[in-house]
C-alpha cells in the first residue's frame, strides 16, 4: 500500500463514527428525559460544552494557547442581548447566528494581532483583548448596561413556535440541538484535510510551510471559526438565562475554560463535552462544602491536574475501559486519547 | 503646567513602584522561560504581612517593610524547591494552567483568613500629605517609593553589572547550557534569584497598598500590569523592563487623568500596539525564547 493511500485510509478510519460516540449522544439526549427537574445545570452544561469545544479548536487542534476566549463568548453574550432588547431580530435561532457572526467578524479582526509571535505574546494578546472589551462595555454602559447589565431582555419564542419556559425545557433541547449541530460540523472539519493541515501547523509550524500548508491562512480561518463557536455559546448564555452581565468578558471565565478543556483533554472534540461535566460537578460539590471559596479548590485541581502530569492523568482514567475493551473486543482500545502536548 | 509635572511625578512613582513589583518576572521570564502568572500573588503576600505587623501588632511601618521582604522571597524558595522547579520542562500552557491554578488559590486562601474588603496599612505622620517644590505639588509617600525603588534600582544594576553573581546570572540568561557547561550551577542561580524577585515583589506589595489599593483580588487585577512590564520591556537586561515600567507608569497616570473617559483602554492598547509592533519587546532581543 502505497503512502498517501494509507494516509487516507487511517484518516478515513478515524473520521469513522464510533458506537462510542453514539452511545455517548444517545446518554445525553436521555439526560434530557431523565433529569427534567435539572434543565437550568444542564443547560449551562451545554453552553460551558460548547464554549470548550471551541477553545478545543485552536488550542487542541491548532496549538494556540489563549487566555482570553472569553471576549468572544462575551460579544456574542451582548450581540444577542441587544438584537432581542430592542427588538432587532426578535426570532432566536436568527439571533444567535448573529450573534456567532459578530463575534466572527471580531475573531478574525484580531486573529492577525494572535498569529504573529510566540506562545507568550499570543497569550499577552488574547488577554489583552479581552480586557480591552471589558472595558469598553463597562465605559459605554448606555449600551450595555454597565456593571448592572443587559436587563429586561424578553426571548421570543424559538422559530416562532417554541417558547421558553420557566422550567427551562425549551432551553435544554434548543441548547442541546445546537450543540450538536455545530459538534458535527467541528467533526467535519477537524477530519477533512483542512483539519490534518491544522494538526501539522500544531506539530511543527515550519515544517508545515515546507510541505506548502498556507500556515498563517489556516491559523486565521480556524481562530475565525472558533470565535463564531464562542460567540454562539455566549449568545446561548444570553437566550436561555435572560441575562447579560459584564462578568461574560471575565478572566476567570477564560481561565475556568482552559480548566474545562484541561479536565476533559485536549485534541479529539469530547474533551470540552466530558470536561464542562466534570467541571460543573466538581464546582457543585466545592460549593456546597464552601460557598465562598470554592475557586481554592478549582485552583488545587489545576495544580494538581499539572502536576501529575495531563497524559499521565488520561491513561489512568483510562486505563479500566481500554482493559474492557481488549478483553470483550480483543483489540487494542478505540477511546485511546490522541492527546499531544498543546 | 504644574499639573503635568504633578502627573509626572505621580507617573514616575506609579512606574518606579512596577519596576520593583515586575522585576523579578522578568528574571523568571528571561531566565527559565517560564511563564508565572502566580508573580502577583508574592506582591499580595507581602503586602498583607506588612499590613498585619503594622496594623495589628503596632510595628513601625519601616521595620515592615524587610518583613514583607523577607517573608515573601521565603515563600518564592519554598515554593520553587517544592513546585515550580518540576515544571521548568514543561510547555507553557502547563505552566499557565499551574500558576493560574496558584493564583486562585492566594486569593481564595486571603479571602478566608482576611476578608474581601480592601485594606489600608497605617502610615507615619510624616509620610502623609504632600508638600509644594516650586509650585508642583509632591506626595511624600510617592517621594519616598521614587528613593526607595530608584535607589533598588542602582543597587540591582550593580549588582548585575559589577559582582561574580551577576555575571554568572547574565551569563545563565544569555544561554543556560553554555553557562551550566562553565561550571555555573544554574538551578541554584535561579533559585536564589527567583526568590530574590519574589522578595522585591513582597516589597512592592507592601508600598503598593496606598497607591494600587490592596484586596485579595490583587493577583488578578495587577497581572496583566507586570506581563506589560515584561514583555514591553523584554527580559535581557534591567533596563528594559525599568523603561517599560516608566512608560506604563506615566501612560497610566496620565491616560487617567487627561482622558479619564477612556480607563484602562490607553495602557491596554498601547500593549497591543507594541506587541504588534514588536513581538518580543521593546527593548529586548528575545522576550522568550
Amino acid at each position: 500500500m502505497s503512502a498517501s493511500s494509507d494516509v487516507g485510509y487511517h484518516a478515513q478510519r478515524q473520521a469513522r463514527w464510533h458506537y462510542g460516540e453514539v452511545a455517548f449522544w444517545l446518554i445525553v439526549l436521555a439526560c434530557g428525559f431523565a433529569f427534567p427537574s435539572r434543565y437550568l445545570i444542564m443547560t449551562d452544561i451545554l453552553r460551558l460544552a460548547l464554549f470548550a469545544m471551541s477553545l478545543d479548536l485552536i488550542l487542541g487542534y491548532a496549538g494556540i494557547v489563549s487566555l482570553g476566549h472569553a471576549a468572544f463568548f462575551g460579544v456574542g453574550a451582548y450581540a444577542a442581548g441587544l438584537l432581542a432588547l430592542h427588538g432587532i431580530v426578535n426570532e432566536p435561532v436568527l439571533a444567535l447566528i448573529a450573534a456567532g457572526l459578530a463575534a466572527m467578524v471580531l475573531g478574525f479582526a484580531t486573529s492577525f494581532l494572535v498569529i504573529r509571535g510566540v506562545d507568550l505574546t499570543r497569550l499577552m494578546v488574547t488577554l489583552g483583548i479581552a480586557l480591552l472589551l471589558e472595558a469598553l462595555a463597562e465605559r459605554f454602559s448606555n449600551i450595555t448596561g454597565g456593571t448592572d447589565g443587559l436587563q429586561g431582555i424578553e426571548m421570543q419564542p424559538i422559530l416562532g413556535a417554541i417558547p421558553f419556559d420557566m422550567f427551562g425545557k425549551a432551553g435544554f433541547f434548543y441548547s442541546l440541538t445546537v450543540l450538536f449541530l455545530l459538534f458535527l460540523f467541528a467533526r467535519r472539519v477537524v477530519h477533512s484535510p483542512f483539519g490534518l493541515s491544522l494538526r501539522a501547523i500544531k506539530n511543527n509550524p515550519l515544517r508545515a510551510a515546507a510541505i506548502g500548508i498556507p500556515v498563517n491562512r489556516r491559523l486565521v480561518a480556524i481562530y475565525t471559526l472558533a470565535a463564531f463557536y464562542a460567540g454562539v455559546a455566549g449568545a446561548l448564555f444570553t437566550q436561555t438565562t435572560a441575562i447579560a452581565s459584564l462578568d461574560v468578558f471575565a478572566f476567570e471565565r477564560s481561565a475556568d475554560l482552559m480548566l474545562v478543556l484541561v479536565i476533559g483533554g485536549t485534541g479529539y472534540l469530547y474533551g470540552g463535552l466530558i470536561g464542562a461535566v466534570i467541571f460543573r460537578m466538581l464546582q457543585e460539590v466545592f460549593s456546597t462544602i464552601t460557598p465562598q471559596y470554592w475557586q481554592f479548590w478549582i485552583g488545587l485541581v489545576l495544580v494538581v491536574i499539572v502536576l501529575v502530569g495531563r497524559q499521565r492523568l488520561h491513561r489512568w482514567v483510562l486505563y479500566v475501559p481500554n482493559l474492557i475493551i481488549k478483553q470483550v473486543a480483543g483489540r487494542k482500545a478505540v477511546v485511546a486519547v490522541p492527546e499531544s502536548d498543546a | 503646567m504644574t499639573s503635568i509635572l504633578t502627573n509626572l511625578f505621580d507617573g514616575v512613582a506609579y512606574g518606579m513602584l512596577l519596576f520593583v513589583l515586575a522585576c523579578g518576572l522578568a528574571v523568571t521570564l528571561g531566565l527559565m522561560n517560564f511563564v508565572n502568572l502566580a508573580h502577583g500573588a508574592f506582591a499580595m503576600a507581602g503586602g498583607y504581612v506588612c499590613m498585619v505587623l503594622v496594623n495589628r501588632m503596632g510595628w513601625p511601618f519601616f521595620a515592615a517593610l524587610p518583613l514583607a521582604f523577607v517573608s515573601s522571597a521565603a515563600i518564592g524558595i519554598a515554593l520553587e524547591r517544592t513546585l515550580y522547579r518540576h515544571l521548568y520542562a514543561r510547555s507553557h500552557l502547563d505552566q499557565v494552567l499551574f500558576t493560574i491554578g496558584l493564583t486562585f488559590m492566594s486569593v481564595a486562601a486571603v479571602d478566608y483568613i482576611q476578608g474581601s474588603s480592601r485594606v489600608f496599612i497605617n502610615l507615619p505622620a510624616a509620610l502623609q500629605g504632600q508638600f509644594d517644590l516650586f509650585g508642583v505639588g509632591i506626595g511624600r509617600y510617592r517621594l519616598m517609593i521614587i528613593v526607595i525603588c530608584g535607589l533598588l534600582t542602582i543597587g540591582l544594576q550593580m549588582v548585575l553589572a559589577k559582582t561574580r553573581f551577576g555575571s554568572r546570572l547574565r551569563a545563565a540568561v544569555d544561554d543556560p547550557r553554555a553557562a551550566s557547561g562553565l561550571g555555573i550551577n544554574v538551578p541554584q542561580v535561579f533559585a536564589f534569584t527567583f526568590a530574590f524577585g519574589c522578595g522585591l515583589a513582597g516589597l512592592g506589595g507592601a508600598l503598593s497598598a496606598e497607591i494600587l489599593g490592596l484586596d485579595p483580588y490583587f493577583p488578578l487585577k495587577f497581572m496583566i500590569y507586570f506581563l506589560i512590564v515584561v514583555t514591553v520591556g523584554g527580559s535581557t537586561s534591567i533596563t528594559g523592563p525599568f523603561l517599560a515600567s516608566l512608560l506604563l507608569g506615566i501612560g497610566d497616570v496620565a491616560g487617567k487623568y487627561y482622558v479619564p473617559k477612556m480607563g484602562p483602554f490607553v495602557i491596554y492598547t498601547m500593549m497591543i500596539v507594541i506587541l504588534i509592533w514588536r513581538p518580543n519587546g521593546l527593548f529586548g532581543r528575545t522576550a522568550a525564547r
